[in-house]
């Protein structure tokens, strides 16, 4: 068995708020139902990843960082590039998370992202082929949540695209096609290829309310979540329910449009802050 | 992927200068920031050069499992771990025997500073993440973990501050960076309470002469001053900071 997550136990009086304060419209943060937390994304914050983005969701903090290596492509997939997604919840983050065997919540955590990218094909693994069934590049892409103020999802999701955007690849030559010899020039680098940019938008149910990217104080009390994905031509990617209990219908659709409703909103902003923020080691400053 | 020739590795050129730029006395460029975080209850990032180690606490708190519970003092735990970015060649997520054994001489380094006996039947939990490792990450990880100790307003007879100093040839050098480290002859890390003069954590790999390790040693603890003075100062910053906050009336009781 592996471990579960642990929630903090909220008093009876900080729920009776919460629920009185939904019944109005409002949450406990101040926000409406359907806000997001203001995002901030700081680029290429680690030099000795090949991509790397720092982002925040509010005060949820999410590091992710990408590594690039030769590999042997799958046999079945000679013509692909690889890539891999994991998730490492250590108690830097949160008090409920625990050294030792990853918990079922890191491994749903990491499939729910890396299946918004493959299903997205965001990245063109075709172009990552240096000989056709010999030898590719894999991309390493590893999820480290800092800070958990809820909603770990979609603040990974977006460090991951951020940190994939700035990925460099270096420069890999042929220098004997028969035994499948490379050799790495390190300084000569092209962007990873991508072609699209999945975004993803959880949603808590608490009691019969609906609310978008909710807070650690709302995943104490929610009954469930469901993360959409939507990619750039507005379809659905990615979907994924999780915790307890249901959703109806009329809820499903609901969450549905308002993530399609968003998504460009919410591209615009990631592009627009990759092209501005301050980047590399100094950005540091600005945490 | 990257190989380094060491016959042409030059780590101290004719000029007394080091690969980074450095004099053989000098110390990479230290950043040091307390309390980033804010679901732990202490943190604090600190940056050694590229060295980048983020350090959280929590506790005291009730000891699970109960029979491991101390009945007169607290226990202290420690863990440190490197993110599989930080190094050139990607680590599996999985703790090394590496990490294993930081973990525990980090936290024997920070015992000595901590009032344990103040909360028994307790524990007080040091997390260490190191987010770039470019030599120095033990160094730097219990910088980092005795100021998030400090944030989290654990009582402490003073703050523990390390660096190593080392051998390249028949020189002395202080706080090595990660070429220094690798293909030095001598890594003698060392950690200290400067407010007490104890010497907390001491380790070294590689020769060096019984007078050259007395100088490698006061060339440390000569650093381990400089950068407990900004450990400092860092901490001041971050309780004038809370100082205003709380005068602004922004400051409201935390969660948890």
């Amino acid at each position: 068995m592996l471990p579960e997550i642990k929630r903090s136990i909220l008093s009876s009086l900080e729920k009776s708020t919460m629920y009185s304060l939904l019944k109005d419209g409002k949450r406990i943060d101040g926000r409406n139902f359907y806000d997001i937390r203001s995002i901030k994304i700081l680029p290429s914050i680690i030099e000795k990843a090949e991509g790397s983005a720092l982002v925040y969701l509010g005060n949820t903090k999410v590091l992710a960082g990408v590594k690039v290596s030769l590999a042997r492509p799958f046999e079945d997939m000679p013509n692909q590039g690889l890539f891999v997604t994991g998730a490492e919840l250590t108690p830097v983050a949160s008090p409920a998370f625990e050294l030792g065997p990853p918990s079922y919540f890191s491994i749903e955590l990491a499939r729910v992202v890396d299946r918004a990218i493959r299903s997205s094909e965001m990245i063109d693994l075709e172009k990552l082929v240096i000989i056709p069934g010999e030898i590719v590049w894999m991309i390493n892409i590893d999820i480290y949540p800092l800070d958990d103020d809820g909603n770990l999802i979609d603040a990974s999701m977006l460090a991951v695209i951020a940190a994939l955007m700035t990925t460099e690849i270096p420069k890999a030559e042929i220098t004997d096609l028969e035994k499948g010899k490379v050799n790495v020039i390190k300084d000569e680098k092209r962007p990873l290829p991508l072609v699209d940019l999945p975004i993803s938008f959880t949603f808590a149910k608490i009691g019969d309310y609906i609310l978008l990217d909710p807070s650690s104080t709302e995943e104490n009390i929610m009954q469930n979540r469901l993360t959409i994905a939507i990619n750039n031509k507005g379809e659905i990617c990615s979907i994924q329910k999780g915790e307890g209990g249901g959703f109806k219908f009329n809820e499903v659709i609901i969450a549905k449009n308002i993530a399609i409703e968003k998504v460009n909103e919410v591209r615009k902003l990631v592009v627009n802050q990759l092209a501005k923020n301050p980047r590399g080691p100094n950005a540091w400053e600005y945490i | 992927m990257k190989e380094i020739d060491e016959s042409k590795l030059i780590l101290i050129d004719s000029n007394g200068i080091r690969t980074d730029g450095r004099r053989w006395n000098e110390l990479r460029p230290l950043r040091i920031r307390v309390g980033i975080l804010d679901r732990a209850e202490g943190s604090a990032l600190v940056e050694m050069g590229k060295t980048k180690a983020l350090a959280t606490v929590y506790g005291p708190k009730e000891m699970f499992p109960k029979h491991m519970a101390n009945p007169d003092r607290a226990i202290l735990r420690a863990a440190y771990r490197m993110a599989t970015f930080s190094v050139e060649e990607r680590k599996k997520p999985q703790p090394s025997r590496r990490e294993l054994e930081l973990s525990k001489v980090i936290k024997e380094a920070l015992e000595p500073a901590i009032m344990l006996h103040y909360y028994p039947r307790t524990v007080i939990e040091v997390y260490i993440l190191i987010l770039q490792a470019d030599g120095g990450t033990r160094t730097a990880a219990i910088n980092a973990a005795s100021l998030a100790l400090a944030d989290a307003g654990i009582p402490m007879k003073g703050l523990v501050t390390a660096v190593a100093a080392g051998r390249v040839g028949d020189q002395v050098v202080l706080d090595l960076n990660d070429v220094e480290d690798k293909y030095g002859d001598a890594d003698l890390p060392v950690a200290m309470i400067p407010a007490t003069g104890e010497i907390t954590l001491l380790q070294m790999d590689g020769t060096m002469s019984s007078d050259m390790f007395e100088r490698a040693l006061k060339l440390a603890i000569e650093g381990i001053n400089i950068i407990y003075e900004r450990q400092r100062d860092a901490l001041k910053r971050r309780f004038l900071e809370l100082k205003e906050k709380i005068l602004g009336g922004e400051f409201y009781a935390s969660r948890d």
